[in-house]
């Protein structure tokens, strides 16, 4: 909602990029660093999966405010840190604390309750369901979600249409006003992602995590999504997300944080990340003689 | 041979207390599964509770009939928390095999030698409706052309309308409000329900209750309609014919299980006496009266098959909706 001053963004009042981004500018750039205001703290984290050591993450901070970028190849294990860190997977052990509550062991959906909301990397519509439907479910704390209450129609009824006014609203916004008839599950599968993300803004989340926000996306809405995640950041959420496509990563992040075999690697702003040599390596597979922590020369990019 | 007999009956049946009893315990699971996706094999474990206990608490301990109908919703409250506290956490197909197992413990409890002096055995209970009975303002029966009814059918089967109206009344209020939206949203994909801050599991539980606890009031009905209960009454039988009935009407729809109900009762019945008339009457001369019985069952799982194939959304269902299940 445009200009409509709620709790969240007066006690924020949006930070510009500049001042986000020189917030984290003289930090060191070593894995877990610590940072001056973190909204998500996590120590220990640990998960494995028979023999396999999925996540193992020493410390892990993601300042408020910021968009930081989860990268890493594939089966780095990055999901399932964001499965552990939602709660919907279990950690073996590790302790983790949102806006300095203790979340480690919420399930799933109180951890969303508390204001961290995720989306899925295969998006999850609910097919049968209209787009409004999809958006009103999202609203947080309705009075007819009870059984007896939701019997009687005057009980919620007011809270309904407001909610409804909140979904149109966030429905124009993401340019799926026009289909909020339709089934959800008649939607593209871009317009799906819009559909996730703009269901997620309904549960009004401090935190947004976005589990590869771009995949499958065409490159027409690419441009939209990656507005509809900065604006986020203007609203004062932080937006933690996971995504392989490196321009994007570059074109949005503040802060990215690099994971490779279930650890954390590197972390830095996306040019000096990406220029990393141990970052490179681990996407790449070269340079297989060199040590991880070594980051001294730096690899131009073309 | 009479056609008029035959619809007369026919009709009978199709908007008879079997047709009440069958929708009650559709309504049931359209809950489950047509708004929740809950795969309940176990429908008929929740008709013999709210049976038994008018049963039990009448004939065995010798209280009020009123006192039997409120054991029995108590009872099918606990039994549907039984069912789901343990199984409703776990994916989707562990629900559906605990509940049919479920059902058919109870069932062979009730029937067991052991507890012969509580719940009757084998030849179940009988003598407890009397208290229903005397409440009958119906002073004599209904003769509506070919339909006929005693005063004590015609009371039961008003009752059990009348009850199915409730339920149907309930599904409707409960479906449009935003708690039924929360179940519909777990029917789609529960992870994503859980995303947005709704506690999934609370709500299966409370969708479990409620479809079970109008399969009880199917219970009453069938208990009352006999006068008697009979543990074999309660076999897998009934779980399957109410599925039946909820596919052929539609899940997700408020009257698809009334629709349902109705037309598969009518045409169940319409087609055995109509074949034995036939062969009665010498038209058919490759079966005798008895294989009729059966041949009708062959013909229900075809049209079950047909439908299926040529309508799987059944009468009142929305082929759209179906069309979109490729997620």
């Amino acid at each position: 909602m445009p200009d409509e001053p709620s709790a969240s963004n007066v006690r924020e009042l949006t930070p510009t990029v500049e001042a986000v981004r020189a917030a984290l500018e003289g930090l060191p750039r070593e894995p877990g660093v610590s940072k001056p205001d973190p909204i998500l703290a996590g120590s220990h984290i640990r998960r494995r999966f028979g023999g396999l050591v999925a996540v193992q993450v020493e410390h892990i901070e993601v300042q408020r405010g910021t968009i930081t970028a989860l990268i890493g190849p594939n089966g780095a294990g990055k999901t399932t840190l964001f499965n552990l860190l939602t709660g919907f997977d279990q950690a073996d052990s590790g302790d983790w604390t949102f806006e300095g509550r203790e979340v480690s062991k919420l399930r799933s959906y109180k951890v969303a309750r508390v204001g961290m909301v995720r989306t899925f990397q295969l998006t999850k519509a609910l097919s049968r369901m209209t787009v409004l439907d999809n958006m009103r479910l999202a609203a947080t704390s309705q009075r007819g979600e009870s059984f007896f209450p939701g019997l009687l129609k005057s009980l919620w009824g007011g809270q309904e249409k407001a909610n409804t006014d909140r979904a149109r609203d966030l429905l124009a916004r993401f340019n799926l006003l026009a289909k909020q008839d339709d089934f959800a599950g008649s939607l593209s599968g871009g317009q799906r992602k819009l559909l996730e993300m703009a269901r997620a803004l309904m549960t009004e989340p401090t935190m947004v995590m976005l589990d590869e926000p771009m995949a499958g996306v065409n490159p027409a809405l690419t441009q939209s999504l990656l507005g509809h995640i900065k604006d986020l950041r203007e609203q004062g959420m932080t937006v933690l997300f996971v995504e392989h496509d490196m321009d994007m990563v570059r074109d949005i992040s503040d802060w990215v944080i690099v994971m490779a075999q279930g650890q954390i690697i590197a972390e830095g702003p996306p040019e000096e990340v990406m220029a990393d040599p141990a970052v490179i390596d681990a996407y790449l597979g070269a340079h297989h003689d060199r040590s991880l922590t070594e980051s001294g020369e730096s690899l131009q990019e073309d | 041979m009479d056609w008029n007999i035959i619809f007369g009956q026919a009709l009978t049946q199709g908007f008879g207390v079997q047709a009440v009893i069958f929708a009650l315990a559709a309504i049931g699971l359209n809950v489950h599964f047509g708004y929740t996706g809950l795969l309940n094999f176990g429908q008929a474990g929740f008709l013999a509770i709210g049976a038994y206990a008018l049963g039990v608490t009448v004939a065995t301990f010798g209280q009020s009939l009123w006192l039997g109908v409120i054991y029995g919703l108590i009872g099918s409250v606990i039994f549907a928390l039984l069912l789901g506290v343990p199984t409703l956490r776990l994916r989707a197909d562990y629900l559906a095999i605990v509940t049919i197992a479920s059902s058919e413990i109870i069932r062979l409890i009730v029937r067991s030698v052991t507890y012969r002096e509580t719940f009757g055995g084998s030849d179940g209970i009988n003598g407890f409706a009397s208290e229903f009975y005397e409440l009958n303002p119906f002073s004599s029966g209904l003769a509506l052309g070919p339909v006929v009814l005693s005063a004590n059918d015609l009371w039961i089967t008003v009752v059990g309308w009348a009850l199915v109206a409730v339920a149907l009344l309930l599904v409707f209020l409960a479906m449009r409000s935003p708690w039924g939206r929360v179940l519909k949203g777990i029917r789609e994909d529960e992870d994503a329900v859980r995303s947005l801050g709704k506690n999934v599991f609370a709500y299966k539980i409370q969708a479990l209750v409620f479809g079970g606890v109008i399969g009880t009031l199917g219970g009453f009905v069938f208990a009352l309609s006999n006068q008697s209960v009979q543990p074999d009454n309660y076999a897998t039988t009934i779980t399957f014919f109410a599925w039946a009935v909820l596919i052929l009407g539609g899940a997700a729809r408020v009257f698809g299980p009334v629709l349902g109900s109705v037309i598969f009762w009518f045409l169940l019945i319409f087609v055995n006496i109509a074949l034995v008339e036939m062969v009665r009457a010498g038209y058919i001369t490759f079966l005798t009266s008895t294989q009729v019985g059966q041949i009708r069952f062959i013909l229900l799982g075809l049209s079950l098959m047909l439908l299926m194939i040529y309508r799987p959304q059944g009468i009142l269902g929305d082929r759209k909706e179906l069309a979109l299940d490729a997620r």
